[in-house]
């Protein structure tokens, strides 16, 4: 068997082994998280793993076949100039299908005066960018895949990993922040272009502090300025699609869920631009108790 | 780096030897036993023993996770026992969801998939329309398939629940039609033992049989160190509670035409997990074990499989044990032509 290269990251309090076929995608991993603790025990939770799907395939025309400790049959293999989009795919499938230790939302967070605001859509719905560009703007970036919901407490834990921004949050995103902080920019993803983004300091140095969910949000992008309230039942069945271990905590889960929904208030947010996002963010905040 | 399951193998017959890991290769034994389908069997084994935070943390993930399958798998169990109230014959648990129904040591930890269950054969119309009834559908519609499983396989074509996503594997014997060795089905339904809720589960001696023949009649031997792990846990049982079972077990590797798989079953046993099986069970070493041994063992501390070579044999070898050449050949460039893979 081929030789791999490997190395640890934690993020939040997930670690994990990375072993790839190639340096490359490894050394660009190791520059974006630079700032990142290593694991503190040298013990991880998750292994990766980066090979060709074909032998040949390491060398000619090399393309990225996706593995790991958890893995799905079907996941196509991506070319090498993808590579770091691999390992960060191959960590999110790690979390989606290995986690048990929270419920996960796949929704971003951030963090104002100890209390989380939480956003959760489908893919397009922006709050991914959200998070981004409130994170630069004063909140503390908590995470844009993830949301880690304490089956204990109810507290949102922090998954910062890099946040990855598509096609046009690029461009936006470029305004606000340093370019030190960009990954290498990737075409013809299966989700376009993607540009990873280094999260701020403080994401990082903080990754360890949780924070109470204060407001849940639903936005959706390219729709006039509006907000809407929900039923109940309507947030919960939606926050059962959007999570990847509901089903797999069974009852620990389904406790967690339901007090998530009776404490947090939720609106339904429709914007057509950031600004006016963090206007409605910020009147609803205001009014929280 | 670990260059086989060897540390996988040790960890579980004596847990003691974790203590001697570091921590790398804690992460390589986790990788190892999550890809061998033994992370719950290992949490188990090593539930009293002092081992790094990061590790009990994933040990118990594993634990967690496994008693939800066994709470998923008897509530599977159970709507099947409730679609086919009116069946009046037996129904028998298989594998996993067997060993977990009859509080099996085999059964802690164990990873458990579909709901296999076996009947008699000439009931499979009842018992296939009772279950479409209730809310089971065809998984694969492909006429060819549907074909082949109804004229050369042990089991109807696999049926999920619409509303659970729960598959339901329907057996009428333990191994594929076309196998060499064709088990006596008849006497597996005869001698079944009744349980509590009115299933059924093998007699003990069937049963571990039955995973015997899946291990080596039946397969590439995927899987293959899990199934001996529970070889090992159902003989230990068996035979530490009546002192007729390595009788019963010859008698019935003899019915069911299982005598060297089954000797061959325990000679690895014995070599990988220290089962207590005698010389005169186990019978002489082969050279064979060898090449056994090495694909059982083909996992590296990355979670790799290994050994492409031995492993491509055993997948070789797993058609020829099913299938007569003329047929194999018939079959494959069926497949081939539909630009599927053949059914596993």
């Amino acid at each position: 068997m081929q030789a791999m290269h490997q190395i640890l990251l934690k993020i939040g309090p997930a670690a994990f082994r990375i072993a790839s076929a190639w340096r490359q995608p490894l050394e660009q991993l190791e520059a974006l998280y630079r700032d990142y603790p290593a694991p503190p025990d040298g013990l991880v939770d998750f292994t990766v793993r980066l090979e060709p799907g074909k032998p040949w395939r390491r060398h000619v025309r090399p393309s990225v076949h996706i593995g790991g400790d958890f893995w799905l049959p079907d996941a196509a293999p991506l070319p090498l100039s993808q590579g770091l989009l691999a390992g960060e795919m191959g960590m999110n499938l790690q979390m989606a299908l290995g986690w048990r230790r929270h419920l996960l939302l796949h929704a971003s967070s951030v963090e104002k005066d100890g209390q989380a605001l939480v956003m959760t859509g489908l893919s397009g719905s922006g709050k991914s960018t959200l998070s981004a560009m409130l994170a630069e703007r004063g909140w503390r970036f908590m995470g844009d895949e993830f949301a880690l919901l304490s089956l204990d407490t109810g507290d949102i834990v922090p998954f910062p990993r890099l946040i990855s921004l598509k096609n046009k949050a690029i461009e936006a995103m470029q305004k606000v922040a340093p370019a030190d902080r960009f990954g290498p920019e990737m075409t013809g993803t299966p989700k376009g272009g993607i540009r990873h983004l280094v999260p701020p300091r403080t994401a990082i140095d903080r990754m360890n502090e949780s924070a109470k969910p204060a407001l849940l949000l639903f936005p959706r992008f390219g729709h006039a300025s509006a907000l809407r309230d929900m039923g109940q039942s309507e947030i919960f069945v939606r926050l059962t699609q959007a999570s990847t271990n509901y089903v797999a905590l069974g009852e620990a889960g389904f406790l967690a869920l339901v007090r998530f929904v009776e404490r947090v208030p939720a609106k339904a947010m429709d914007y057509q631009s950031i600004e006016q996002a963090e206007e409605l963010i910020e009147s609803l905040w205001s009014k929280l108790p | 780096m670990m260059r086989d399951a060897r540390p996988l193998v040790r960890a579980l017959r004596e847990p003691a030897s974790v203590e001697t890991l570091n921590k790398s290769q804690w992460s390589e034994l986790i990788s190892i036993a999550r890809a061998e389908s033994l992370i719950g069997s290992l949490a188990h084994r090593l539930r009293d023993l002092p081992v790094p935070d990061r590790a009990r943390a994933v040990l118990q993930d594993a634990i967690e996770a496994h008693d939800l399958a066994r709470q998923q798998a008897l509530w599977e169990a159970d709507c099947a026992r409730r679609a086919l109230a009116d069946y009046p014959g037996k129904i028998v648990l298989m594998k996993g969801t067997a060993y977990v129904a009859a509080d099996l040591a085999a059964g802690t930890g164990r990873s458990i998939g579909d709901l296999d269950v076996m009947v008699a054969r000439d009931d499979l119309p009842v018992v296939e329309s009772a279950l479409l009834d209730a809310g089971w559908e065809w998984v694969k519609p492909d006429p060819y398939d549907d074909r082949y499983y109804r004229d050369h396989m042990h089991e109807l074509p696999p049926l999920i629940h619409r509303e659970r996503d729960r598959m339901i594997d329907v057996h009428h014997t333990i191994l594929p039609l076309t196998a060499r060795p064709a088990p006596n089905a008849q006497v597996i339904l005869d001698s079944a033992v009744m349980l509590d809720n009115g299933l059924h589960v093998m007699a003990p001696a069937d049963m571990v049989l039955h995973s015997i023949a899946h291990l080596f009649a039946d397969g590439d031997l995927a899987g293959g160190l899990r199934n001996l792990w529970d070889i090992n846990l159902l003989v230990r049982q068996f035979a530490g509670a009546d002192e007729e079972f390595w009788m019963e077990l010859d008698r019935g590797a003899q019915i069911h035409g299982l005598v060297k798989e089954m000797r061959r079953a325990l000679r690895l046993a014995i070599r990988l997990y220290d089962t207590p099986a005698s010389g005169s069970a186990a019978g002489k070493p082969e050279w064979a074990d060898q090449l056994f041994l090495r694909r059982l063992l083909a996992r590296d501390g990355y979670g790799r499989e290994t050994r492409k070579l031995t492993r491509f044999g055993f997948y070789v070898r797993s058609h020829w044990l099913r299938m007569p050449p003329l047929m194999l050949a018939r079959h494959l460039w069926t497949k081939w032509r539909k630009g599927g893979k053949p059914p596993n």
